[in-house]
């Protein structure tokens, strides 16, 4: 046989199967309309043979069904993934974080604040590292905002060049607890931006001043056990958070933000920096929270209390005339699951005032109950609406209004707000538009956060934004922050 | 023998012992009596797909390709297990075929603003039941339960729809087998529910030997194919067979996704606290499985 004639056999018998058994025009242009026909049969992949390939060998090894084309891929794809990945992959821990400038301005003239109300670059870094039962996670964040001119750090205020987010460690000493300690992001409850049972800090002063909405979560110092029954055999988990030192909201305090300050009569802003006695002592001004929670027929159900202080200021030291955080229990209750083609929530508290118990302390806020009804649904591809109802009620409100000092404004008995979410994605999911509501048609005032942000690449993101404040009164929730509208716009490198 | 005739022998021959063969095989003779149902081929096609194992794992790496040819990447690792037949089905399906619920846990690591976010979908078989999903955001330590009910929309901004990467149930369509090739089944698959769906019906061409679905083709209302899905890579692991490298394109806009899944394991024994303890396992994901 005459050389180099048996690489041509061999070239026959492998292909002139498939060219009479496979679809002869894969490679053919999209039909135009109509069924497709037998020429519309796509290639057989690599890794798959077509019948008569079998008979040509035995079927290869694992790792190896592939041509050499799609190894080439592979590699390709694999330094293409290397390079993207920035060899962060190579560190025997986890890092990432992002760099950001972030600027907004006031639209109305308030006479109480600067004109510029957010004009900041921010590094966050983390780093996570899991060893085999137990973990380490840090977050922090380097700032600078000349709009406070204030720089030096402050942990509990979050101000100043350097905040710690997260510096927490995560163990699990018995097969059905999980410990955290540490500093931590604590959330629980079902309501969107409104807060019942949720008793951990929030910072006000990010949120109305148009952060990211991340920034609404202030850290606490605090230790979360939790005990998962079903690992035990029982129907319900534990949460259990035990703050041994009072941890506040950062609260609107006039610094960034104007607001209605009572004693003055008036809006007051960075002149008059609202003064506060917080609660400090270690393990004596402490709080403990604590979730009961477990799932029946796809609901989850939950039971919450609360012992501890109110988060924002709800009174005030008659000698000093220092405001302060008066002691505060907290019961509730929650239930969450799926409701038609949506989800719907529902949750109660109590807040019960310890140091007001009758509501006749015209220096102490007087108890509550508060209740929250919401409901989200996909309405259309790529758009969620979602709405909610919220209520205050104010309990005693008749010795609140006999007690009130004269020249004080009165607040309602009943403080009903409705919120609306809107939230539509555009360019696959890279575009996507905002707009969160809240309404109180018994304050008669609203706030409107409206949003735009836009995914330029894997790393840089651009957004922009707003918070709208709209009153009829001066001293209604955010009426009091009318003058603090402000448009911000901001842009992010991830990392 | 001249050269040439030689030549020409000696490549007819084996062509003519080939077209013999093809023609008399078993394959080809038992045709009509060997070949399965519509029923089957529906069964076993779903099963490659979706069903290897039961339970796997899987990194995932995704890049999409828009219109203007820019490049996004995700980089995810998908956790799934199958959850038993419940009683009443156990006898019609065996415990090898059973098709129905499964539970997916999705951590992501890439692009990092999303790093350590975690998708959960408790998927429902029952024909028009929703999937149960859940977010886990860990910036805000929020377990997030997500009203989503349209199977169709996209997934992590890519081609492909939660129901490409979870699975259709194979109750939701008509199916019928319009063609048999050489190397395919192909079958036509009509909504019983049109208002659910963006396609008029879909085509598929299903390797008759694998049982893989080699390529997918959406149609639209003019019958135009605006929406295609081709395997790229088929590999056996763990003694299942496994599409590790597929594209979905979009044929209007002309962009498109690449999935690749790599590190592919089955049979790891996931454990079921893994999907059922959400609240513990979104917020403290299990190292050991994902990585």
């Amino acid at each position: 046989m005459a050389k180099g004639f048996a690489p041509l056999l061999y070239f026959f018998l492998i292909f002139f199967p498939l060219i009479v058994f496979s679809a002869p025009a894969g490679a053919q242009p999209s039909l135009p309309s109509g069924l497709g026909e037998e020429s519309s049969s796509p290639d057989v992949p690599s890794g798959l043979g077509g019948p008569e390939e079998e008979k040509t060998g035995p079927s290869l090894p694992e790792g190896l069904g592939t041509g050499d084309e799609t190894q080439e891929e592979t590699k390709e794809r694999e330094e293409k993934e290397g390079a993207w990945l920035g060899g962060l992959e190579d560190l025997p821990f986890q890092f990432g974080g992002f760099w950001e400038v972030r600027g907004g301005a006031r639209t109305g003239n308030d006479p109480y604040e600067r004109d510029v109300s957010l004009a900041e670059t921010r590094l966050h870094l983390e780093i996570q590292k899991y060893w085999s039962s137990s973990s380490l996670d840090l977050a922090a964040d380097f700032l600078y905002d000349p709009v406070l001119a204030e720089h030096d750090v402050d942990l509990e205020e979050g101000e100043g060049l350097f905040d710690l987010r997260q510096f927490r460690y995560n163990f699990s000493p018995v097969g059905f607890m999980d410990v955290r300690a540490g500093r931590q992001i604590l959330t629980w409850g079902t309501g969107d931006l409104l807060f019942l049972n949720d008793l951990f800090p929030k910072d006000w002063r990010s949120f109305f001043s148009g952060r990211d909405v991340d920034y609404l979560k202030a850290p606490s110092d605090a230790v979360k056990v939790s005990v998962f029954g079903s690992n035990l055999g029982l129907p319900v988990s534990l949460d259990l958070v035990y703050t041994p030192r009072f941890d506040p909201d950062r609260f609107i305090d006039g610094r960034r933000t104007s607001y209605w300050n009572p004693l003055l009569g008036r809006r007051a802003g960075r002149h008059d920096i609202l003064e506060t006695e917080t609660p400090d002592d270690w393990f004596t001004d402490d709080e403990l929270a604590l979730r009961l929670y477990r799932s029946v027929m796809g609901y989850e159900l939950a039971l919450y209390y609360y012992r501890g202080f109110w988060k924002s200021p709800a009174g005030i030291i008659p000698d000093s005339g220092l405001f302060t955080h008066p002691e505060l229990a907290v019961y509730g209750a929650s239930a969450e699951g799926n409701v038609g083609p949506g989800i719907g929530n529902i949750e109660f508290a109590f807040y019960e005032s310890r140091e007001d118990m009758s509501g006749s302390d015209p220096f102490v806020d007087n108890s509550q109950v508060r209740f929250l009804m919401g409901y989200e649904q996909e309405a259309a591809r790529n758009f969620t609406v979602a709405g909610q109802y919220y209520l205050e009620y104010l309990l005693d409100y008749d010795e609140y209004r006999d007690n009130l000092p004269a020249g004080q404004r009165k607040r309602d008995e009943d403080r009903h707000v409705l919120t609306v979410r809107l939230t539509k994605t555009l360019l696959m999911q890279n575009l996507e538009l905002s707009l969160f509501a809240f309404y109180s048609p018994s304050d008669r005032d609203a706030y409107l956060r409206p949003r735009i942000s836009y995914d330029i690449d894997d790393h840089w993101r651009v957004e922009g934004g707003g918070n709208i404040f709209l009153a009829d009164e001066k001293h209604t929730f955010f009426g009091q922050f009318e003058k603090n509208t402000n448009f911000y716009a901001g842009l992010r490198y991830s990392f | 023998m001249s050269k040439s005739l030689k030549q020409t022998l000696l490549v007819i021959a084996p062509l003519t012992l080939l077209c013999v063969w093809a023609v008399f095989s078993p394959r080809t003779l038992g045709a009509e009596e060997e070949a399965p149902g519509v029923a089957e081929i529906v069964d076993r096609t779903n099963q490659v797909a979706y069903y290897q194992g039961k339970d796997g794992k899987a990194e995932v790496f995704m890049t999409i390709v828009d219109s203007q040819n820019r490049e996004r990447n995700r980089r995810f690792t998908i956790l799934r297990r199958d959850e038993g037949p419940p009683e009443e089905k156990a006898d019609k399906y065996g415990e090898d075929e059973y098709r129905g619920d499964q539970k997916f846990y999705i951590y992501f690591h890439r692009p990092s603003d999303v790093e350590d976010m975690v998708y959960l979908v408790w998927k429902h078989h029952e024909f028009g039941e929703d999937d149960d999903r859940w977010l886990y955001l860990p910036d805000l330590d929020l377990v997030k339960r997500i009203a989503a009910s349209d199977k169709r929309t996209s997934f992590v901004g890519s081609h492909f729809f939660y129901e490409d990467v979870s699975g259709r149930n194979p109750d939701n369509d008509e199916h019928e087998l319009v063609e048999t090739t050489g190397n395919y089944y192909v079958l036509k698959n009509t909504p019983k529910r049109p208002d659910m769906v963006e396609f008029k019906y879909y085509k598929m061409w299903i390797h008759k030997d694998s049982f893989v679905p080699v390529q997918i083709s959406y149609y639209n209302d003019r019958d135009q194919e605006y929406r295609k899905y081709t395997v790229q890579n088929v590999e056996k692991i763990d003694g299942y067979l496994t599409i590790t490298k597929a594209k979905m394109e979009d044929l209007q806009s002309g962009g498109h996704t690449m999935l690749s899944y790599d590190r592919v394991k089955y049979d790891r024994d996931l454990p079921v606290d893994i999907f059922d303890n959400y609240q513990r396992y979104l917020r403290n994901p299990p190292m050991q499985y994902i990585k």
